[in-house]
């Protein structure tokens, strides 16, 4: 089964372009998707109207990242269930800082122009290690920004492909299609993350509110950029 | 550069779905083609189309060859190889940087020289009563100064053999000059305008209703003497909107 993991910025319009591209991969596979938010949302019902078997997740007081890369092989269970031959999995996407994607996976980032052309380097794996690069927006600033936003996202991640994409009118969904039809690599019981997950284990994760550093333990970074283990 | 000799626009569907009544359009270099309609007949789209060098893949269904060929995705993707330059109806500038920086990125994109970057503001200034600095960030240029600065960027650093235009006539630059310096010898171009001033310099006009292409318009005689009168008149607009944007008055107009 093709397993395909989509991150990008919140309200770049991850769903908006899923919807127009799904319409397209209908026409020659069985595609199952899975929502993954944070809190809430009614983007599951958004893709159950395209008909086809719908899944979403709430990661709710877990790294909504972290949340979809543990839960994968139910993931995996439920497009077998429904005798997908696709699996295609929205991530909620937040800090950028996680990369979902997994080694036997299509990776797809979908970024917003709009958000200036230094926001490439800003950004981290969740651009640099994706195949597939859809800008959205791009109609709302000029060839020229449009441009210097493209090649600096060729600067993090030279290999991928780049496509100009539209959530409003469609535009480019054909050729993701087509893209993602092209790339035969399927999801394997083996499989294993392009990049680690920041780790992070201190008492923030476990629920620590106050803001003090003397309540802190575990590993932790200073703004000095050195990092320790504090605690027992 | 890739040689182009013409495109090709091949007819797609109106708003409603009913297939376009011109059904193929070629566009050979050295034309200027206007492309008129009223609000939302689609002209920013027809634009759009020729400018992704669509293929059925956008709203209208339209497909652009090239030299009569479906284009390669690198030709289509890569800018390095684009062959279309387009000024559009938006204006925005979101970097957060200053004019220098801005040009000097674009001119590595394109692979052109960084010298050209002086000669960008100069002509820009040209075109724009209000001049532009260097070291100005980008976002507190004004709508004219921006527009005069895209237009001369799209003329020296995205010389292209294919140059769109989105109604230039929304910002205070000077029009004719600014299309002069766009067309150049032996491209292909294709302006959206309400504007007579630059309706009329095209051979022909493409006119747009409800998303499609309705008809060809070929322009006579008697437009193009009229829009030889219309640029003198633009002109002196232009002039008098200085005088009153600087805080004088104006004592009588003679054109």
């Amino acid at each position: 089964m093709k397993l395909i993991i989509v991150a990008g910025t919140p309200g770049a319009g991850k769903t908006s372009i899923l919807l127009h591209t799904i319409k397209i991969l209908k026409q020659s596979y069985k595609p199952s998707v899975v929502k993954i938010d944070c809190l809430n949302t009614d983007d599951d019902k958004r893709f159950a109207k395209l008909d086809v078997p719908v899944l979403l997740g709430l990661a709710k007081d877990m790294c909504p990242d972290h949340f979809s890369i543990y839960n994968i092989q139910e993931m995996i269970e439920f497009a077998n269930k429904n005798k997908s031959d696709m699996l295609i999995m929205e991530t909620a996407g937040l800090c950028h800082r996680c990369a979902p994607y997994t080694n036997n996976s299509i990776g797809v980032c979908i970024i917003d122009a709009t958000s200036g052309p230094n926001n490439p380097t800003k950004v981290g794996p969740f651009l640099s290690s994706a195949d597939i690069v859809a800008i959205t927006k791009g109609d709302i600033i000029s060839q020229a920004e449009r441009e210097i936003f493209r090649e600096r996202i060729l600067e993090v991640n030279p290999n991928c492909k780049i496509i100009d994409m539209n959530g409003i009118s469609g535009q480019g969904a054909a050729e993701l299609a087509n893209m993602i039809s092209k790339i035969t690599i399927c999801e394997s019981k083996t499989d294993s993350l392009r990049h680690n997950a920041p780790f992070s284990v201190c008492t923030l994760c476990v629920g620590e509110k106050r803001v003090d550093k003397k309540h802190h333990r575990g590993l932790l970074r200073k703004m000095d950029g050195f990092q320790q283990y504090i605690g027992e | 550069m890739h040689i182009i000799e013409n495109i090709t626009i091949i007819g797609g569907f109106d708003k409603k779905g009913n297939p376009e009544i011109i059904t193929e359009l070629i566009v050979n270099k050295g034309e200027i083609i206007g492309i008129v309609g009223p609000t939302g007949s689609g002209k920013s789209q027809l634009i759009s189309d020729i400018e992704q060098l669509a293929q059925f893949d956008t709203s209208s269904k339209r497909q652009i060859l090239i030299n009569g060929k479906t284009p390669s995705y690198e030709l289509r993707n890569n800018p390095r190889k684009k062959m279309v330059a387009q000024l559009s109806q938006n204006m925005n500038f979101v970097a957060d940087m200053t004019v220098t920086e801005f040009l000097t990125l674009h001119a590595k994109c394109r692979g052109k020289s960084i010298n050209d970057v002086g000669k960008i503001i100069t002509l820009a200034n040209e075109l724009t009563g209000e001049p532009i600095k260097q070291n100005d960030n980008l976002t507190i240029l004004s709508g004219g100064q921006s527009r005069a600065l895209m237009v001369a960027d799209v003329a020296i650093i995205s010389e292209s053999p294919i140059v769109l235009i989105d109604e230039i006539e929304n910002a205070g630059i000077k029009k004719y000059e600014a299309l002069e310096l766009l067309s150049g010898q032996g491209k292909i171009v294709l302006v959206v305008t309400h504007d007579p001033v630059l309706a009329l310099t095209s051979q022909k006009r493409i006119f747009m209703k409800n998303g499609a292409m309705q008809g060809i318009i070929f322009s006579t005689v008697e437009e193009r003497i009229a829009s030889e009168k219309l640029n003198i008149i633009d002109k002196n607009m232009l002039v008098l909107r200085e005088k009153v944007r600087a805080g004088e008055t104006i004592t009588n107009i003679n054109f």
